[in-house]
């Protein structure tokens, strides 16, 4: 009846190969080390989506796994983005200042080169002093630290506070879409310390890194994603393969059922969602030096949901759709919206992709919540030869997650 | 012929030479001929002061006409004619006194006064006293606006003389008022004056507050000991408090030369560099000095060395602090008067106060308005049905469009905003219905997914309208009578729009509450509402019921949309912007119950324009405490304010 | 006789509606009981009182020898604390094989952090395979749950319940829409459970409460109406007009 981890999951040892040998094919293929036949841009693209991956799995969990549609994922990913972003700007910031400053007659005295960096920082919202968030973004270690910290402090209060009170299902959505909401707002402003809707900027220069072209430091982020998507998704598997994977899905089925088993549902739930909130704030602090650049508008509820539609589309409940639905939803929405598609001329009109994506995607997407609910990771149930679910008729259990009589017939 | 007629002019001015010289104020005008002829600005003064004092028949319209260049003069006797042009070479002369026309002359005989901006600005304060007796009442009233737009002493007295003669209760009532604010800053008699500030007390206007405000403005000072007993003292300030940073009062000493200027930073940056000799400034190697100690001690050097000029030392600035007084004194002398206007101002600020509150009140409850009518049809699909529409937002936009639309083709307003109404309301309950028997039907019993699933709807129309509409904002102009605003004082006032949507709002809730609870429509809702099956054997068809529903609540907001586009612009975002707060109007509410909506809108919109209130600099910041605000609400109210209890609740 | 739980005065009202009123009742550690009464009796909010779904207006629930109060307590705690529900209509985990159904209901520590490292040991597998035995489903320990009959399905249920081990089992309806066969089944289960600790047993169905041998508590608009063996109850007049109608 035991069976190792790795029996019980052999996803994960296919999922943790092809991440190899994607990750090696990029290496070879990219500018960085390699025959160059794949561009440094295309890579940071690349690298990107494996974050987005990992924020995706993060939703899975929280959602396909535990049945808490959460739309504030993307609020920890920026979050950590954040995080990141201040020590990158800062360090970064502070080797220039210093550079230009050590040109002057007479050498600058600390408090100079502080309010040099001010000026350099805060200039495009009016301001100079550094506001009381910024009192650690000289420290690497401390501002990595805060990467995990805030996303699950964050997530632990507005968790504590949400499932204390009992708030579940669409009302708990409608909650956590509030928050980001109110996140995205207070960054939007210019005194909130964080540069208002400059956001954080020139992330993509990795300080005491200038002389090493950005072809290198794309593949190593690219790396330190690929690493992190391949931990992620162990640790992932991990708990979703136990018997706390078992008390997870019954709280997404039955969450009354699991409480009078004795489980202390609140408590399952807290821990998942602040997991989830610390992997995203990792994978939001991965992202963004590849992008290179931050703002609240990164943040606004839309993006959370966005998370979800990946999720959707890639099959939820499975880690590898998670993964799936991310990397195909994401790199195809950057094809269609980079004008690369062709324009498609029906006669009278001639639909430009770049407008037309979103209704694409919109209705593609209604249209896998009606016909396909498991997603693109359904097509694996039709290969392994396991039928899905029809999940139309009464429901049997009391809850909206539980089986439905067809689904139960097979 | 021009012989002829310079001849004959040269007749006419000879037949006619004492009429025009010898008028009263021809000689007045004679008088301050060397002032108007250099007609400038600093020195103009006594010649109109003269004319406007001279209490003459025909000084008003001498001086309209030189404000208007229409005032000559000749250059062979330097007397002043109106002049009317005849042709390009020939004008006619008309007497300043007697208006008759007395000679003609060739341009180049006469010469045209050409005061400047400035100088008619003055013929114009000046003839404002004239104005003010006009028989035209439509004068005497631009003259009034022009003296409380830009009053001077010299009115005053005019005002007053005024008053009597003035017939019109209306202009009557404004002089007075007039009068009194120019008592305030003009009169010289301080018991008058304190007289007619006492008489502002708890007046709201603006122009009372202008009047009153300069009384009390105070400025800075600093002497050595006690201040001077003959200043009008407001209060002393402490260097180093709130009031007056150290920084600050020092500056202030060193402004009146009581103490040496002490050299920032920048400065001994700068001396520094430019005295360094040998990779050393005085004794201190340049490269030691990073600090500011170091810095100081070279400069001290320097300074000793006669290089530059010497700076405070912290020491000398405490002394130097310590050994003056600091005070604010009112730029008014007599105290009395500084203090009467500042009771005026307090009890002024009181009923201010008051005001504003009613007049916030006013706006949040067209703000709740607002929200209530965002949120009654998500109300019916979310509370009504346990669906929740993301699209909601998105049918709002469809509405304001509709409106926008409309308005293209219907030129007339008012038609086309009837037009709009009812058409938005069949496309959304279209578009509703559509959805619902497209979508939301199949997705009954997993409310994530029906979120899931509107949301792609929302995301593909707003790309849709931006692909038709454009993303730049639409105007939804509206008719006329609803322009302007309701204004009950200068504080208090709120728009025509904003009273129609609350109006609006209103039928909005009574048409809610008679379908609901007086048609069989309402009864049936309610049925497969509190149990499908039961209903469903009872012979009503609960697809029937949720279809309708459903396109109910998708038409009331497109009705919403109609509204909402009056009162904002009309983009793809516009849904988006309200759709967070209508769930919140129906989450805190309590679902399922139209009260409940009710009271959370009128919650939220309290709350917003109550924090907006506290922060008015901000409303973002306002949105995000709101927020935070209903995350900690749902705490205490996980159900909304009005909750159902016990099996009906469904948990 | 030491009670085990104690009910006393307790009353609780939904909008003005009174399901509970006054009510008072208590067992033993280890006994049977029946609870009867029509419709509307409060007999479902009364277990959701004792297992804390529902808070009372007034009255007091006691637990146990240290006579510790439920009031204060959450599901998941009262749970913990040896109080083990079995709902009316069968509520097992459908998506989860029967297997990890009865692992997740067995008494073992129910801490997050415990949980996500706890791997399962010989000893609780044949537990497991024990109970799946004792509710006859030792063939179907891989199925997944939601494939498996109603009766199984209630009896699967019946089996968390016992290898939660509480003290004081509360079964709803347990016989609704069993076959005959399912119901002696059902019978000999709780007849054995209550060997050993207290049953609460709620039903409608006289034939199914007469089989089970025990005393027997009658509701009636949220107050106890009368109590005793199942023919001193059904003697008693007032029990008769209810059932009957006036």
């Amino acid at each position: 009846m035991r069976k190792s981890f790795v029996a019980r999951n052999p996803s994960v040892l296919i999922f943790l190969a092809l991440l190899g040998v994607f990750t090696l094919a990029v290496t070879v293929l990219g500018e960085g080390l390699g025959v160059g036949l794949i561009s440094t841009s295309f890579v940071k693209t690349l690298g990107k989506t494996l974050c987005l991956c990992l924020v995706a799995i993060a939703m899975d969990l929280v959602w396909g796994y535990t049945g808490i549609l959460s739309l504030g994922h993307f609020a920890f990913f920026g979050l950590g983005g954040y995080m990141i972003g201040m020590w990158l700007m800062y360090a970064r910031t502070e080797l220039i200042v210093a550079e230009s400053l050590a040109q002057a007659e007479i050498p600058p005295t600390p408090d100079e080169i502080r309010d040099a960096i001010g000026t350099q920082i805060f200039g495009v919202v009016g301001g100079s002093d550094f506001p009381a968030v910024w009192t650690f973004a000289h420290s690497l270690p401390i501002q990595l630290a805060l990467v995990v910290l805030v996303p699950g402090l964050l997530a632990l209060v507005f968790g504590w506070l949400a499932f204390r009170s009992r708030v579940t299902g669409v009302y708990l959505s409608i909650l956590t879409q509030a928050m980001t909401l109110a996140l995205a707002l207070y960054l939007f402003q210019n005194d909130s310390g964080l540069r208002g809707n400059n956001g954080l900027s020139g992330l993509q220069n990795l300080p005491g890194a200038a002389d090493v072209p950005q072809s290198m430091v794309s593949i190593w982020f690219f790396w330190a994603s690929a690493a992190a998507l391949a931990i992620g998704y162990v640790v992932a598997a991990f708990v979703v393969s136990g018997k706390f994977g078992s008390v997870i899905r019954g709280i997404r089925d039955d969450e009354a059922r699991v409480r009078f088993l004795g489980y202390s549902v609140e408590g399952y739930k807290l821990f998942v969602f602040t997991l989830t909130a610390v992997i995203a704030g990792i994978a939001g602090a991965l992202y963004y030096p590849q992008a290179g650049i931050i703002n609240p508008a990164e943040i606004a509820p839309i993006a959370s949901i966005y998370l979800a539609v990946w999720v959707a589309i890639g099959g939820r409940g499975r880690l590898y759709g998670a993964v799936i639905g991310a990397a195909f939803v994401s790199l195809l929405s950057t094809w269609f919206t980079g004008g690369q598609v062709p324009d498609l001329p029906l006669g009278i009109y001639t639909v430009k992709w770049v407008d037309w994506w979103l209704v694409l995607l919109g209705f593609s997407f209604v249209l896998v919540t009606l016909f396909a609910p498991k997603g693109i990771g359904g097509l694996f149930d039709l290969l392994t030869g396991r039928h899905g679910p029809d999940r139309h008729g009464a429901a049997l259990g009391p809850d909206q997650g539980s089986l439905r009589e067809k689904e139960a017939e097979q | 012929m021009r012989i002829l007629l310079a001849a004959l002019s040269f007749l006419v001015l000879f037949t006619l030479p004492a009429a025009a010289q010898d008028s009263p104020i021809q000689k007045l005008l004679q008088q301050h001929r060397d002032l108007i002829e250099q007609s400038s600005r600093r020195t103009i003064a006594p010649a109109i002061d003269a004319l406007r004092d001279s209490g003459l028949p025909a000084a008003q319209v001498v001086l309209e006409k030189w404000q208007g260049k229409e005032l000559w003069q000749r250059k062979a006797d330097g007397l002043f004619f109106f002049a009317e042009r005849i042709d390009a070479q020939t004008y006619r002369l008309v007497d300043i006194a007697t208006g008759n026309e007395t000679a003609t002359a060739a341009k180049d005989e006469i010469e045209q006064l050409k005061p400047n901006s400035g100088i008619r600005g003055m013929i114009g304060a000046a003839l404002v006293q004239f104005q003010l007796t006009d028989p035209d009442p439509a004068r005497r009233a631009d003259a009034l606006n022009a003296i409380s737009r830009d009053a001077e002493p010299a009115h005053l007295a005019a005002l007053r003389a005024s008053i009597g003669a003035e017939t019109d209760p209306d202009l009557r009532a404004r002089k007075e008022r007039l009068e009194r604010l120019l008592t305030i800053s003009y009169d010289e008699d301080p018991a008058a004056r304190i007289a007619a500030i006492q008489s502002f007390a708890g007046d709201l206007g603006v122009d009372a507050r202008a009047a009153l405000n300069p009384l009390v403005a105070t400025t800075r000072a600093v002497v050595s000991g006690n201040p001077p007993a003959a200043e009008n003292l407001a209060r002393v300030l402490e260097p180093g408090s709130e009031a007056l940073p150290k920084d600050e009062a020092y500056a202030l000493l060193v402004a009146a030369d009581l103490a040496p200027p002490r050299i920032n930073r920048d400065d001994i940056r700068a001396a520094l560099a430019a005295n360094i000799q040998n990779g050393r400034v005085g004794s201190v190697p340049v490269a030691q000095l990073d600090t500011d100690a170091a810095r100081e001690r070279a400069y001290a050097e320097l300074a000793e060395a006669g290089i530059v000029p010497a700076t405070a030392t912290e020491a000398q600035v405490a002394e130097a602090l310590a050994s003056h007084t600091f005070y604010e004194r009112y730029a008014e002398t007599d105290p009395e008067i500084t203090a009467a206007a500042a009771a005026a101002l307090d009890d002024i600020a009181l009923k201010v106060g008051l005001n504003q509150a009613a007049d916030l009140t006013l706006d949040a409850l067209s703000l709740a308005s607002i929200y209530f009518l965002a949120a009654i049809g998500l109300a019916v699909t979310f509370g009504v049905m346990g669906v929740i529409n993301m699209a909601h937002g998105e049918f709002i936009m469809m509405g304001a469009y509709t409106g926008y639309v409309v308005q293209q083709l219907v030129p007339d307003y008012t038609l086309s905003i009837l037009i709009a109404l009812p058409l938005a309301f069949a496309i959304t309950f279209g578009a509703g219905v559509a959805m619902e028997r497209l979508v939301i039907r199949w997705l009954y019993n997993r409310p994530l997914e029906t979120l899931l699933a509107t949301f792609g709807i929302s995301i593909a129309l707003q790309q849709l309208a931006k692909n038709i509409f454009g993303t730049q904002a639409r105007p939804l102009t509206s008719p006329d009578w609803l322009d302007g605003a309701l204004v009950i004082n200068d504080v208090v006032s709120i728009s025509y729009i904003r009273i129609a949507i609350f109006v609006l709002a209103l039928i909005f809730l009574g048409l809610f509450l008679f379908i609901m609870r007086k048609t069989r429509l309402g009864l049936e809702v309610r049925a497969v509402t509190q149990n499908p099956r039961m209903a469903a054997s009872m012979g009503i068809n609960p697809e029937r019921i949720n279809m309708l529903a459903f396109g109910l609540g998708s038409g009331i907001a497109g009705v919403a949309g109609v509204a909402i586009g009056l009162y904002a612009k009309v983009t793809s975002e516009l849904g988006q912007d309200y759709i967070v707060q209508s769930f919140m109007t129906v989450v805190v509410g309590g679902v399922g119950n139209i009260w409940g909506t009710l009271l959370g809108a009128t919650l939220i919109g309290f709350l917003q324009k109550g924090i907006e209130w506290l922060n008015p600099s901000n409303t973002l910041a306002a949105q995000t405490y709101m927020i935070l605000f209903i995350i900690l609400f749902i705490q205490f109210r996980p159900r909304g304010i009005i909750a159902l209890r016990g099996r009906a609740a469904g948990d | 006789m030491t009670t085990l739980l104690e009910v006393s005065g307790v009353s609780v009202s939904f909008d003005g509606f009174k399901a509970i009123n006054n009510l008072s009742f208590d067992i033993g550690p280890a006994e049977l009981r029946a609870i009867i009464g029509p419709n509307g009796a409060g007999k479902t909010t009364f277990m959701d009182i004792v297992t804390g779904k529902t808070k009372p207006d007034s009255g007091e629930v006691l637990w146990g020898e240290m006579s510790r109060s439920l009031l204060k307590m959450n599901e998941s705690q009262i749970a913990r604390a040896g109080i083990g529900r079995k709902f009316q209509r069968p509520t097992v985990f459908e998506d989860q094989s029967v297997f990890d159904n009865l692992l997740m209901a067995l008494k073992k520590d129910r801490a997050p952090w415990k949980v996500l490292f706890y791997r399962e040991t010989t000893a609780d597998k044949a537990r497991v395979e024990e109970l799946a035995e004792e509710i006859g489903l030792a063939d179907q320990l891989q199925r997944k749950s939601g494939e498996l009959s109603h009766g199984q399905k209630q009896w699967l249920e019946i089996g968390m319940l016992l290898a939660q081990e509480p003290r004081l089992l509360l079964v709803d309806e347990p016989a609704a829409g069993m076959t005959l066969a399912e119901r002696e089944h059902t019978t000999d289960l709780l007849k054995e459970a209550a060997k050993t600790r207290a049953v609460v047993v709620v039903e409608h169905d006289m034939e199914f409460v007469r089989r089970l041998e025990c005393r027997v508590t009658v509701l009636h608009e949220g107050s106890v109406l009368a109590e005793g063996s199942l023919d001193h109850v059904t003697k008693n007049q007032q029990v008769i007009d209810v059932y009957l109608g006036r």
